[in-house]
């Protein structure tokens, strides 16, 4: 296939070229019915904001050019099928755990998965069965699964239906994708990649493997986080084995019937470019980020961490553009130097919890801006830098799983503080976002650990979110017991 | 045939002078660099199409950036200065013998080759022994020096384009690291007369008052800049800039200049009431 072709940008410039007179939705009519919108995004933004039809296809059903865009994204991507997603990478997550699980059927997984993974297991009514990450003490982050503890769920669950795994995690960390990928297949088991942060792998040199060329059987890839598309535009991969047309169908179940023809085209054009000049691109980036990390860890208390971490298991490999630093030297939360540098230095990142901090690197940087990051960098820790006193650092806590989470959501509850809830069965989630990784998820044992990190977590100001208490000062838990 | 040099000043307002003709016009690394010749204003370069200095009223930059620091340090010795490619800042301190060492610092070398060329009038101190020019981003720079300048000078462009990272507190906070107890940091600090400008010299002012003790605020008129009321930076840990002037030692330098003097180095931190107004806006916001 040529992959300089972009079938849905084109037939979008071909619908301009062509003046359709539109009788149909959307009803701002190319943005003519609301100028202070078209003022404000565009007209060319505007004017493209059209619904299916004949000359566009149809996402629900596609047989113009969506699947061809779908077919030269599959082949860019090394898939035997690739879904056009137009509700975020949480739509491609949900898609691919609804496409290999139902109620009752086991997933196994590890803890440290986002939470669009468990709400997934809210909808069908399958039961989690979780392997603890490895936990690095001195950085106080969750790795990868160890091959060995693989192995070992799947010998105690042999009717598991599937495996999920993190290719990579937030950090930058991964599994054994390869090893997981041949086991489990051995055992009859489809293998899920979560990709949020992995559309670079595809496209770059010397990156981790990718979950297509692993053999896995689905993959998630949040192309608009690495690869440039528009926000809540994403892939589904599919590998030779999967039917595809009855992912399809449940995709449809709850997607949309007005998928958005901007996030679609970006999906295209992004594609299109990243199969054409990604090499370089990505190759630019690693360059970027290899500086950042080499000035960083030169200023001293941070710790910009990388390969060095690899310990050919639970950190089987590390994805060098990622850029993440410790900052427990400084004596300040990961949090803490993330509020710090947007609120004094207007300079945003994407996340910090309690120890690291994220910067998220990509082709969209320049060297002016990330002068600036270090330059930041070594003006907090020269004002703000203070004693490591207390600070807490364990990130990841073993959860105690009481019951599925579908039934835990359902069941009857009732709202009580938290310092009441340890000890109970929590119904709902509780998340520091980003990077939304549930602390809490709906079936698991409130403990005192948990309860006291939830405090500390909420004191250094991080972002909480999940349960219905919006100040998440009461939790719901299970009515009566279990 | 007339040949025209526009500027924007605002959306609504623009400088045009009539240009005899094109010296120079070239595409580096980082910006677009041409040089003109003119019958009011001599040569003049511009940086992306934006006016940098002319030869008629480069000296009154040149001389306020330099001369107002150099009245208030009673013993300056190592001076930064970041920016400033077209060496006028560099041939005002040249002047003075007390200067043991000029370290330049300047993103973009073709800024100085192009200067050194057709700009001989301001490039003119580029081989002084005393100078040492390092091609680099000042924000990169200063963050390896600490404790190591008597004065630091912030010739820098607007803050859009390569010279963005020089109105930043990152910056500014680096600045304050690399000069000595008693160091002073200078810059070019916009204007305060239209909107847009005025709204860069607001943010710079509050991130400079957040990193410094002591920071005013000191005004030049210079034609060929928007509204041609412009502003600069004093910030220190330790001189005032007018309780700490010692005219008598300046005078004793015996440098020529046209026009500053220690007269008007006091009138010219005297502000408009406007001006002052929005300082004390930004200085308030920080409490």
């Amino acid at each position: 296939m040529n992959q300089d072709r972009a079938p849905i940008y084109e037939a979008l410039e071909e619908l301009k070229r062509t003046r359709m007179v539109p009788f149909d939705v959307p009803g701002h009519k190319r943005g003519k019915g609301n100028r202070e919108l078209t003022e404000f995004l565009g007209e060319k933004c505007l004017s493209v904001d059209v619904n299916s039809m004949k000359p566009l296809d149809n996402l629900c059903h596609p047989v113009g050019v969506i699947k061809e865009a779908e077919e030269l994204a599959a082949e860019a991507f090394g898939a035997a099928h690739a879904f056009f997603m137009v509700g975020g990478t949480t739509s491609s997550v949900q898609a691919m755990i609804l496409s290999s699980v139902k109620k009752d059927d086991k997933i196994i997984l590890p803890r440290n998965v986002h939470r669009s993974v468990i709400n997934a297991l809210i909808l069908c009514g399958a039961t989690p069965v979780y392997i603890n990450p490895q936990t690095d003490e001195r950085l106080g982050i969750s790795l990868g699964m160890s091959l060995e503890d693989v192995k070992k769920a799947i010998e105690r669950n042999p009717d598991a239906k599937a495996i999920l795994v993190n290719n990579q995690t937030y950090y930058g960390i991964c599994s054994n994708l390869y090893e997981i990928v041949k086991f489990a297949h051995e055992k009859n088991m489809l293998v899920l990649a979560d990709e949020a942060h992995g559309t670079h792998f595809y496209f770059g040199e010397n990156m981790p493997v990718p979950a297509m060329a692993a053999g896995a059987d689905f993959s998630s890839v949040s192309m608009h986080k690495s690869g440039g598309s528009l926000t809540q535009s994403s892939f589904l991969l599919c590998g030779e084995n999967v039917n595809a047309n009855y992912v399809r169908q449940i995709i449809n179940l709850t997607q949309t019937t007005s998928g958005s023809y901007l996030l679609m085209s970006s999906l295209d054009i992004s594609r299109r470019n990243l199969a054409k000049n990604g090499r370089e691109i990505f190759a630019e980036v690693l360059e970027l980020s290899e500086y950042a990390r080499d000035e960083i860890n030169q200023i001293g208390d941070y710790y910009a961490f990388s390969e060095e971490l690899i310990n050919g298991d639970s950190v089987y490999d590390f994805d060098t553009t990622k850029l993440s630093v410790n900052t427990f030297e400084l004596g300040l939360a990961g949090i803490e130097v993330y509020d710090i540098l947007r609120d004094e230095y207007d300079i945003q990142i994407e996340f910090g919890d309690l120890g690291n901090i994220l910067a998220y690197v990509s082709v969209g940087d320049s060297r002016k801006n990330i002068e600036r990051l270090i330059g930041a960098f070594s003006e907090i820790r020269r004002i703000y830098k203070k004693d490591r006193g207390s600070m807490i650092k364990h990130e990841y806590i073993n959860p105690t799983v009481d019951m599925p989470p579908q039934q835990a959501f359902y069941s009857e509850k009732k709202s009580v503080p938290i310092k009441e809830a340890v000890g109970k069965v929590c119904c709902e989630f509780v998340m520091c976002y980003p990077p939304g990784i549930p602390v809490l998820a709906p079936g698991e044992r409130v403990t005192r650990e948990i309860a006291d990190y939830i405090f500390y977590a909420k004191e250094k100001g991080c972002f909480l979110t999940g349960p219905e208490d919006m100040e998440i000062g009461r939790l719901n838990v299970l009515k009566g017991g279990i | 045939m007339e040949l025209w040099y526009h500027e924007n000043h605002t959306p609504n307002v623009k400088l045009s002078i009539r240009v005899d003709r094109q010296l120079c016009s070239m595409a580096s690394e980082y910006q677009r660099i041409d040089v003109f010749e003119s019958q009011e204003f001599g040569r003049f370069l511009t940086l992306d199409g934006i006016m940098m200095l002319t030869e008629k009223d480069e000296f009154i930059y040149h001389e306020m950036i330099t001369h107002v620091p150099m009245a208030v340090h009673p013993d300056p010795k190592n001076v930064l200065i970041i920016g400033a490619g077209d060496g006028g800042a560099v041939r005002e301190l040249c002047k003075y013998e007390c200067i043991e060492h000029i370290e330049l610092v300047e993103i973009d070398r073709a800024v100085v080759e192009v200067c050194r060329e057709y700009l001989p009038k301001t490039a003119c101190c580029f081989d002084d022994p005393r100078l040492e020019i390092c091609y680099q981003d000042g924000m990169k720079f200063i963050r390896r020096h600490e404790n190591e300048y008597d004065l630091i000078i912030v010739d820098s462009t607007d803050p859009f384009g390569p010279g963005e990272g020089l109105f930043t507190k990152e910056f500014y906070g680096n600045c304050f690291k690399a000069l000595k107890e008693d160091g002073i940091m200078v810059n070019q600090h916009e204007s305060p007369f239209y909107a847009e400008d005025a709204r860069a010299m607001k943010r710079a002012h509050k991130r400079i008052v957040e990193s410094f003790p002591i920071s005013r605020v000191y005004q030049a008129h210079i034609p060929t800049y928007p509204s041609g009321h412009w502003l600069f930076g004093f910030a220190s840990k330790k001189y005032h800039p007018v309780k700490d002037l010692n005219a008598k030692a300046w005078k004793n330098y015996g440098i020529k200049t046209r026009y500053y003097n220690t007269n008007l180095h006091r009138g010219a931190f005297c502000l408009p009431n406007y001006v002052e107004e929005m300082l004390k806006e930004c200085e308030k916001n920080d409490e």
